[in-house]
């Protein structure tokens, strides 16, 4: 468990990437890359049950629990957009529920890009973000849950 | 009438305070002009002279402010009846846009007149705003909307909206030009056809006000329908003109104040109009600057900037054209100066948020038109739309940024 990196770890070693970058382009480059990189998601999870729906691109969110854990996978019909999706599970993926729910995730507004992607209608970050926090809310529910069984 | 000297586009971006700020750093290059029109000198300075030097209720003060409130304010209604030729400045109704016009005709008119199994007519080109209404007042009164049908390439098929027309079609409500494609349709011969059924036709000019020159009485339109912030007047103010004889006849949309003529708690006789479709007080500062919008376009001429525009749209789309995998959605002749597009694999938001960057400002998404949309098969397009003051250097700007964007994204 020692080289367990916190959300806090994570969310600074993107800032120091970010702040790598001297002009938007080469931000938006690695978001691009991000977003190309991302493992496609199983098709069987792009549904309307998984979808969250934006103003204009479409985003799909899968979560799983392992030991304690919470594992996402996502993606969009946007490039830059998969880039956020990416970028959200870089810093949540494998977290415990509990820390994943109360991460104020301050990094967004850090690295710069929050102007235009922070806007709900835009893209829905934050609606990726509620629904990420809301998913491990309820796999920590169902881990508390079981405890008490 | 208008003369055809130099257009002098520097003169006229001089007018707008707003084209000389920058975005991120760049020079804002705004071809977002089928939202809304940025606002000339003349207009923001309406504005503040009203609230400066004459801000008063209108119509029933008796002092000097109220006086030359209601002056200016009815000013304007003059200056709209003008503007799109009606009979009578009575015919003039001050809304809060196209939707809140479409709206009042829906309830109002639908209302009165609609009946259980009538037909409304709508196109497959249309606006939310000239949707919705109509679901809404045929669901309450068990009428039956149905939809002119479309071409691959955005044109009315008007074989089958003859085959609509018939003995239960009551209502016929079509977009002059389209806000997704710039498509302009051929609403003379619709409103002819659908008179020939006693159809009251409603005529959606939110597109078409500021780019085509518009006389109700030539097009023989029921009603007519803008916004002022889409012909370079404020927010918040639009115009519904409708035929004196349907208003007469239809009920008013909200009761309050202005609308009445006598009030008991017995009864209560409306207003004349046009203050009959007036409740409350109106959106007075806004109907006087949109005055100064109309003047704004009367100072160079329509047909003029038409021409101005028309150059702009040429150049656009042959220079669009050139980029390989990029197809212009609406790409025929009869068009304003909107140019709608998509390209191979790529989204149109991705395309926006580079293009923001650069500083041009583009509209992306369905355009408020999901049903076209759906129709024509894609999630949404890329809409560039030109307006008075933009330029051959910023379409070329726009290309640049398109294609800088494309090596990022591909």
């Amino acid at each position: 468990m020692n080289n367990h990196r916190t959300i806090k770890n994570i969310e600074q070693e993107l800032i120091d990437d970010f702040s790598l970058f001297e002009t938007w382009e080469e931000k938006y480059e690695y978001l691009i890359d991000l977003g190309k990189k991302l493992a496609p998601l199983d098709p069987a999870f792009k549904t309307e049950e998984y979808k969250i729906k934006g103003c204009q691109s479409s985003v799909w969110i899968h979560s799983f629990a392992k030991d304690g854990f919470v594992y996402f996978e996502g993606d969009s019909d946007a490039i830059i957009v998969r880039g956020l999706v990416g970028l959200m599970i870089t810093v949540m993926n494998g977290q415990p529920a509990k820390e994943i729910v109360e991460a104020p995730l301050e990094f967004i507004n850090t690295i710069g890009l929050s102007s235009h992607l922070a806007q709900t209608r835009s893209n829905g970050l934050r609606a990726m973000i509620k629904q990420m926090k809301m998913d491990a809310g309820a796999w920590q529910v169902n881990a508390e849950n079981k405890t008490v069984e | 009438m208008e003369t055809e000297g130099i257009y002098d586009v520097q003169a006229i971006r001089a007018q707008f305070p707003i084209l000389s700020r920058k975005v991120k750093g760049k020079d804002l290059v705004y071809l977002d002009n089928a939202a809304t029109a940025q606002k000339p000198l003349s207009v923001i300075d309406a504005l503040v002279h009203y609230y400066s030097h004459y801000n008063a209720n209108i119509h029933r003060g008796l002092h000097t402010l109220a006086d030359e409130a209601t002056a200016a304010y009815e000013a304007s209604r003059v200056a709209v009846k003008e503007f799109v030729g009606a009979s009578s400045p009575d015919e003039i109704i001050f809304t809060k846009g196209t939707t809140d016009s479409i709206n009042l005709v829906a309830y109002s008119w639908g209302k009165s007149f609609l009946q259980e199994g009538d037909e409304i007519i709508i196109s497959s080109l249309e606006h939310h705003a000239n949707i919705v209404p109509w679901q809404m007042i045929a669901a309450e009164k068990k009428a039956i909307l149905r939809v002119i049908p479309i071409s691959d390439d955005g044109i009315l098929d008007m074989e089958a909206f003859k085959s609509m027309l018939g003995p239960k079609t009551k209502f016929v409500s079509v977009v002059h030009v389209s806000n997704a494609l710039g498509i302009i349709n051929p609403v003379e011969e619709i409103i002819r056809l659908a008179h020939q059924h006693n159809a009251v036709v409603l005529i959606d000019g939110a597109q078409s006000s500021v780019h085509l020159d518009i006389d109700v009485q030539t097009l023989g339109c029921d009603f007519y329908a803008f916004s002022g912030h889409k012909i370079y007047g404020p927010t918040g103010v639009g115009v519904l003109y409708g035929r004196r004889d349907l208003l007469e006849s239809m009920p008013p949309y909200q009761g309050g104040g202005e609308m009445i003529k006598e009030v008991r708690f017995e009864y209560t006789t409306y207003n004349e109009l046009p203050f009959k479709f007036e409740a409350g007080t109106p959106n007075i500062a806004d109907v006087i600057a949109l005055k100064a919008g109309i003047d704004f376009i009367k100072s160079i001429g329509k047909h003029a900037i038409r021409k101005h525009e028309e150059q702009l749209l040429e150049y656009a789309t042959a220079k669009l054209k050139d980029i390989a995998g990029l197809r212009i959605i609406g790409d025929v002749k009869n068009k304003v100066s909107v140019i709608s597009f998509v390209i191979d694999g790529v989204h149109p938001q991705d395309l926006a948020i580079l293009l923001d960057n650069q500083g041009i400002a583009v509209r992306t998404g369905h355009h408020c038109t999901q049903p076209l949309m759906h129709r024509l098969g894609i999630v949404g397009t890329t809409r560039a739309s030109f307006a008075a003051y933009n330029t051959l250097d910023e379409v070329e700007l726009l290309i640049q940024a398109l294609n800088k964007s494309l090596k990022m994204l591909l």
